[in-house]
């Protein structure tokens, strides 16, 4: 069945709803509302107050509380109406939610799962638009997952609400309405997709195309192109997880194609691209490598609102055949 | 155990919208006894560790309570173990009294394997039954601590949270919107201030619109309690543990109190102060004199079994600090440093060391070893190539090899290599 990742997280969260009491959304606008991108439409029906909260529009105050809940055991999913609000939240996420198992000494988990849409959307200017998975990816004691499909949403928000640590859930807005094709195996209630496990998307030979969330689209329309003009074929991994970063299958994928190109919305510096080539530099596929690594990013600018400029600061399919081309020396 | 009766002064509450607690209540001869103990093995302990400290065998911050004792003994003394309790990194008393032997609060301190979190939080990070830190963040506790009594009301449990903060936290705006959240959803929430008049050297009138605290709830009832009352403190709390398990939802307390060192070790805490003002409070507002007095009075103990409780408490600490020092430090190795960043079972694959080589794999509960240098894979695939009888290649020297292994021969070779049984052939 075709199923949009809307309905896919919706429905793995009230799976998850209905085979835990103790797991409980809280976020603004995610119960009578039906949540600001409808994520959780229904929800307040299904499950009542006690367990879909609306909250006041303080960030940092119901992500503390939420990580609290979690201290005492319970397993919240908090809803951040975009991650570019958690800017206010981060001192919990990081301070509070990731590190305390550690400063415990193992005493003290924290089981708690913080979604919400991440990165670029469409015309929303730049404070509402900015890609963290950089950010939360260099965290130890989180998890980070940035899925792309239906079938990566729904197992991977399995996972993050079934895991014992804190996990930040990526989401992107502009795939919310997209459609994917779910297996009968995937729509299973205990149908999980494991953390650090990339997906090969389209199988190839000549050049590795890393990338994670929205831009895979764009990455296998160029991988399309590749084969139409060049008779080429690039292997579209779909990284799916930030962290832990799915390392042996980019190496092994790279020592097959002897070329990279990682792709991501994020800004250039510091980001995951930058991570993957330093992780391949560290690793026995340096030694495969016919070509420098090109990375295609965000530009190195905040996000403008015009769309001339906004889809001009994008990764978008030319920008990454140009990448493609310059690797392969086309 | 005799039932006692205590009278407490009219100074001992000030309410805010709200009714003042009863100020005779009834107790016995041996829990007064006890808070007593437990605040003399408080101050100890708080001593033991300055002295420790100045010995350097503490590192980094160290923030002591002596003179606030009343209030953890207060606290505990009034709720039980499902409770719970959150505060700042002034959290040794506080750790001491939900269950932790002092051996471990100092083991911690130390940075020893003994301590409360095993030697990975430190001063400001320990935790225990029902207890949640020590938390190094100014005011991050707050909503954290709100997220403690929503956990006991979805669960229906008949318990409240503890909450305390700083004078100086007080004015962070995630404590309002913990303040504003706990109110909303009736959360059974204790929000208690411990005034010790500065933040860090900040005194309050410098930091603080309004140096009421007990007021700051607006449409929260409030209580401010004489914080170097023991008596008081353990009325107060348990006042507020009735109000909120009754229904009542939040209530912001203010225990007003005194830190007799400095903010730290580091400070000496005479700048923004007078010497008087301190020995004022020492002399006249002391809390464990103030029980002794009580004690007497009372005829629960006489100076001589004072004297020889204070003697106890003394060489019962000491006798931890030589525990705790003889423990050993964590073992600087792998397993130990990445232990605990996930919880077993659920870790990431590895965790990278100072230099790649260091990566850690928790599946092999061993280095990952994920990638041969040039010479330690000659070492180990070359020689295996010899000892198969196919030496095809030798190469005397590192550069040659590193020139070969650039071409397209090597890679072809290397996959060879990892795709069959490792013969170069």
């Amino acid at each position: 069945i075709q199923v949009t990742v809307r309905d896919a997280i919706n429905n793995a969260l009230a799976e998850e709803l209905d085979r835990d009491e103790e797991v409980f959304i809280m976020g603004e606008e995610v119960a009578q509302y039906n949540g600001a991108y409808k994520i959780t439409r229904g929800l307040l029906d299904r499950f009542g107050e006690k367990r879909i909260i609306d909250t006041p529009i303080t960030e940092m105050g119901f992500t503390g509380l939420a990580t609290g809940a979690a201290l005492a055991g319970l397993k919240p999913v908090v809803e951040f109406m975009t991650f570019n609000f958690a800017m206010q939240s981060i001192d919990h996420i990081i301070n509070s939610a990731a590190k305390t198992y550690y400063m415990s000494g193992g005493i003290q988990p924290c089981n708690i799962t913080f979604r919400g849409p991440n990165g670029a959307a469409a015309g929303v200017g730049a404070q509402h638009s900015q890609d963290y998975s950089a950010w939360y990816g260099s965290i130890p004691g989180l998890k980070v997952v940035s899925p792309y499909s239906s079938e990566d949403h729904r197992g991977l928000i399995k996972a993050s609400i079934r895991d014992p640590n804190p996990v930040v859930f990526l989401e992107n807005e502009l795939l919310y309405g997209e459609s994917f094709e779910l297996s009968p195996e995937a729509q299973h209630p205990d149908f999980t997709v494991p953390f650090g496990k990339a997906k090969i998307e389209l199988e190839g030979n000549d050049i590795t195309l890393v990338s994670h969330s929205r831009n895979l689209t764009f990455c296998l329309q160029a991988a399309k192109q590749l084969k139409e003009e060049y008779g080429l074929t690039a292997e579209v991994i779909n990284l799916r997880s930030i962290k832990p970063l799915d390392v042996p299958a980019i190496v092994k994928s790279v020592m097959k194609t002897n070329h990279l190109v990682t792709v991501e919305a994020g800004f250039p510096a510091f980001g995951v691209g930058s991570e993957i080539v330093a992780q391949v530099m560290e690793s026995e596929a340096f030694d495969h490598l016919d070509a420098p690594v090109e990375r295609v990013t965000g530009a190195e600018v905040p996000t403008p609102y015009a769309k001339e400029l906004e889809d001009f600061a994008f990764p978008d399919q030319p920008t990454i055949m140009r990448a493609l081309k310059k690797v392969l020396s086309l | 155990d005799e039932v006692v009766t205590v009278d407490l002064p009219a100074t001992s509450f000030e309410g805010y919208e709200l009714e003042v607690p009863e100020l005779s209540f009834r107790t016995t001869k041996n829990t007064l006894l006890q808070m007593y103990k437990d605040m003399i093995i408080i101050r100890r302990m708080e001593m033991a560790s300055d002295a420790l400290y100045k010995a350097k065998k503490i590192r980094g911050f160290c923030h002591l309570s002596v003179g606030q004792e009343a209030i953890a003994v207060g606290i505990e003394n009034a709720i039980n173990k499902k409770d719970t309790v959150i505060t700042s990194y002034r959290c040794h008393g506080f750790t001491y009294m939900r269950g932790s032997p002092v051996k471990a609060v100092l083991g911690e301190l130390m940075g020893r394997r003994c301590g409360v979190s095993y030697g990975k939080g430190g001063s400001m990070h320990m935790y225990t039954t029902g207890f949640y830190g020590g938390n190094g963040i100014v005011g991050a506790q707050v909503p954290l601590g709100a997220g403690l009594a929503f956990a006991h009301k979805y669960r229906n449990e008949d318990n409240a949270s503890f909450i305390l903060y700083g004078d100086g936290a007080a004015n962070q705006g995630q404590v309002f919107e913990a303040f504003n959240m706990a109110k909303l959803w009736n959360l059974p929430a204790i929000f208690s201030c411990e005034n010790n008049k500065y933040g860090m050297g900040t005194s309050a009138s410098r930091s603080s619109a309004l140096t009421d605290y007990y007021k700051r709830g607006q449409y929260i009832p409030g209580l401010k309690v004489n914080g170097m009352d023991v008596l008081a403190c353990y009325q107060a709390s348990k006042f507020a543990k009735d109000w909120a398990i009754s229904g009542n939802g939040p209530l912001v307390l203010e225990y007003e109190t005194y830190r007799y060192g400095g903010h730290s070790m580091s400070d000496p805490g005479t700048t923004y102060r007078t010497r008087e003002e301190i020995q004022h409070m020492r002399s006249r507002n002391d809390p464990i004199a103030g029980l002794k007095h009580h004690l007497l009075e009372l005829g629960i103990a006489t100076e001589e079994e004072i004297k020889s409780y204070d003697k106890a408490a003394r060489t019962y600490v000491d006798e931890q600090v030589e525990l705790a020092d003889a423990s050993p430090a964590p073992e600087a190795k792998m397993s130990i440093l990445f232990e605990d960043v996930y919880v077993p079972g659920s870790e990431v694959p590895e965790l990278r060391g100072r230099i790649s080589d260091d990566t850690w794999s928790f599946e092999k509960n061993d280095f990952s070893n994920k990638f041969l240098t040039p010479s330690s894979w000659i070492k180990s695939n070359g020689n295996l190539a010899l000892a198969e009888g196919k030496p095809k290649m030798e190469f005397k020297k590192l550069p040659d090899f590193l020139a070969w292994s650039r071409s397209k021969s090597a890679r072809n070779l290397a996959t060879l290599c990892s795709n069959s049984s490792g013969i170069l052939v």
